[in-house]
């Protein structure tokens, strides 16, 4: 078997040749300096930054709150979802692309604007003094900044998966005098179970590298609020090249693992479509 | 009865459906649109509220002052600047790619596009990184660079290539499945009736990729404007020289000069709401996102 399959159109060799020129120049060698600049150290080295209690308690926060930001959206994003695929109610088109916001604002801007409506004189913040609940500078800030911007993830995952979930086997089984209960729990859920679970997996992977947006309301206290990837910016800034090479190689395979776990994912929702279709 | 409902008709007829309670149905609908509208009211209209009301706080005349500071002009500069190199090279690239892999079929196109998508997963950390890393003083080029006078952390060149590692999926990953549910009849029409490759792209592929293309670039465009992470890592934060908006924002809001910084925050939630109107009237006329 050839490399690729005969074909009438010309340019494959320039367009295959410039992708992937472009792909290792941006993408591919960058990553390869920094594995290698981990790889570089000593293993004893790399595993003292890496274990770190300074760097334990940060993935902690990290992995914690964008476990929590992920639940609470596959939560909420479900509820979001469900009311813009099954009602009609004045506005819902605007709230269908306002959405999207969260990709389209940058960051900073969140992180800001989050900060000031709950800070303790902010729009929101001031009605949760009174009630002892701190959220910027806390943990729940982190966890709030994180579940904004990993948001339309989840909502964006699972609109689809509603818009396919067959209404004709909901009346029938309810024309079998099934309680609405029991359709939500064998036959909406089922069928939405692959989408919410990507969409589960693409909000934490987004929440787990967010930096900009948390920075302003984290508090930044090492072992408290201090997040992973703003440990890698501080032994950057204190230029640890080596330290901060060691904490990115373990946030890489984090990533990758979580990457794997999507593809998986997806093709086994594909699988189940495929079954459910005949 | 063999009705066939446009979409979205079936929304308020649930309660006339037999087996129907209808007042538990009632409250249900009341209850999951209220939730909605509170969740994302908490969460994402009271702050896009806040950028405006904290920019206008002190009335017209010092919002629009703080746009005369030549650093937060400096600022504007430089955004657009990163934003017209980075956009058109990831463009290019994107087209490219996506002839590349939606018109062939080759060994490993699964792995390719799994890369093509690396940087989405990466956090916008380590994307700023890999160039110090490279590139930086203490880098594996940082002293040859230093030798030949070539500065490429804390200046331009790096934050453009770190705008452009993060945006780099962004074109093509909306042209490669477009291309490939397209199918390539009319472009092997375009050959077999003698036309040459170049007039064939621009004549039959771009104007069938159009929506597709523009949806891309202006989301690539947002991300680009609106990086933070991967920018602050390699900027040096020098002002007036490489703060770009969303670091200038960093700067003004951590000397508390908050009318500043939500000015600044202004331009760019304005710049998301136009990018918004875009993608949904690119929507309109039937593009769907995969």
């Amino acid at each position: 078997m050839s490399f690729r399959k005969a074909s009438v159109l010309p340019g494959f060799g320039l367009t295959f040749g410039f992708t992937t020129f472009f792909l290792s120049a941006i993408v591919l060698l960058p990553l390869a300096a920094l594995v290698a600049s981990a790889g570089s150290m000593h293993w004893s080295d790399f595993v003292r930054v890496v274990s770190s209690p300074r760097a334990l308690g940060s993935y902690r926060l990290s992995f914690g709150a964008s476990l929590l930001a992920a639940t609470i959206n596959v939560i909420f994003g479900f509820i979001i979802a469900w009311t813009l695929v099954r009602y009609e109610f004045p506005g819902r088109k605007i709230i269908d692309a306002l959405i999207d916001m969260p990709f389209a604002l940058p960051t900073a801007v969140s992180g800001i604007a989050l900060t000031t409506v709950f800070s303790q004189n902010g729009w929101i913040g001031r009605f949760l003094e009174p009630l002892g609940v701190k959220v910027a500078y806390t943990w729940i800030g982190v966890t709030l900044a994180l579940t904004l911007i990993s948001m339309p993830f989840a909502v964006r995952a699972v609109q689809p998966a509603l818009q396919e979930v067959q209404r004709d086997l909901e009346e029938a089984a309810e024309t079998l005098g099934a309680r609405r209960v029991y359709v939500l729990w064998r036959i909406i859920l089922p069928t939405v179970l692959p989408a919410l679970l990507t969409g589960f997996t693409l909000a934490f992977a987004r929440a787990v590298g967010e930096y900009g947006s948390v920075i302003f309301i984290a508090g930044n206290l090492p072992m408290k609020t201090e997040i992973t990837p703003l440990l890698i910016v501080i032994h950057l800034e204190e230029f640890d090249y080596q330290g901060a090479a060691a904490l990115g190689v373990v946030m890489l395979a984090i990533s990758f693992v979580i990457l794997l776990a999507i593809n998986l994912l997806q093709a086994w929702g594909r699988r189940r479509h495929v079954q459910a279709a005949h | 009865m063999a009705v066939v409902l446009p979409h979205g008709a079936f929304a308020d007829d649930a309660a006339t459906r037999p087996g129907q309670h209808t007042w538990v149905h009632a409250i249900v609908r009341w209850l999951c649109i209220t939730v909605s509208l509170t969740f994302l009211a908490a969460v994402l209209l009271a702050p896009l509220a806040t950028v405006f009301a904290m920019a206008l706080a002190q009335g017209l005349a010092p919002y629009l002052e703080s746009f005369a500071d030549p650093d937060t002009l400096a600022a504007i500069r430089l955004t657009l600047t990163t934003a017209l190199v980075v956009v058109p090279l990831n463009t290019v690239f994107g087209l490219a790619a996506a002839w590349a892999i939606g018109k062939f079929e080759f060994r490993g196109k699964s792995m390719l596009i799994t890369l093509i998508d690396l940087p989405l997963a990466i956090s916008p950390v380590i994307s700023g990184m890999v160039f110090v890393l490279l590139f930086g003083l203490h880098g594996w080029f940082g002293v040859w660079l230093q030798e030949h006078d070539i500065s490429i952390v804390f200046a331009l060149p790096g934050i453009i290539l770190a705008t452009m590692f993060v945006t780099f999926p962004y074109v093509a990953r909306e042209l490669i499945p477009l291309m490939q549910q397209l199918g390539n009849d009319e472009e092997e029409a375009a050959i077999t009736l003698g036309a040459g490759g170049w007039m064939t792209f621009f004549r039959v592929t771009l104007p069938k990729v159009r929506w597709g293309l523009v949806y891309g670039m202006v989301l690539c465009n947002a991300r680009a404007m609106g990086e933070f992470g991967a920018v602050s890592v390699v900027s040096g934060h020098i002002r007036g020289l490489t703060n770009t908006m969303p670091l200038h924002i960093e700067i003004l809001y951590n000397q508390y000069n908050f009318v500043g910084a939500f000015a600044v925050a202004s331009l760019l939630t304005l710049l998301a709401v136009l990018t918004l109107v875009v993608k949904t009237l690119v929507e309109r006329t039937g593009y769907r996102r995969r």
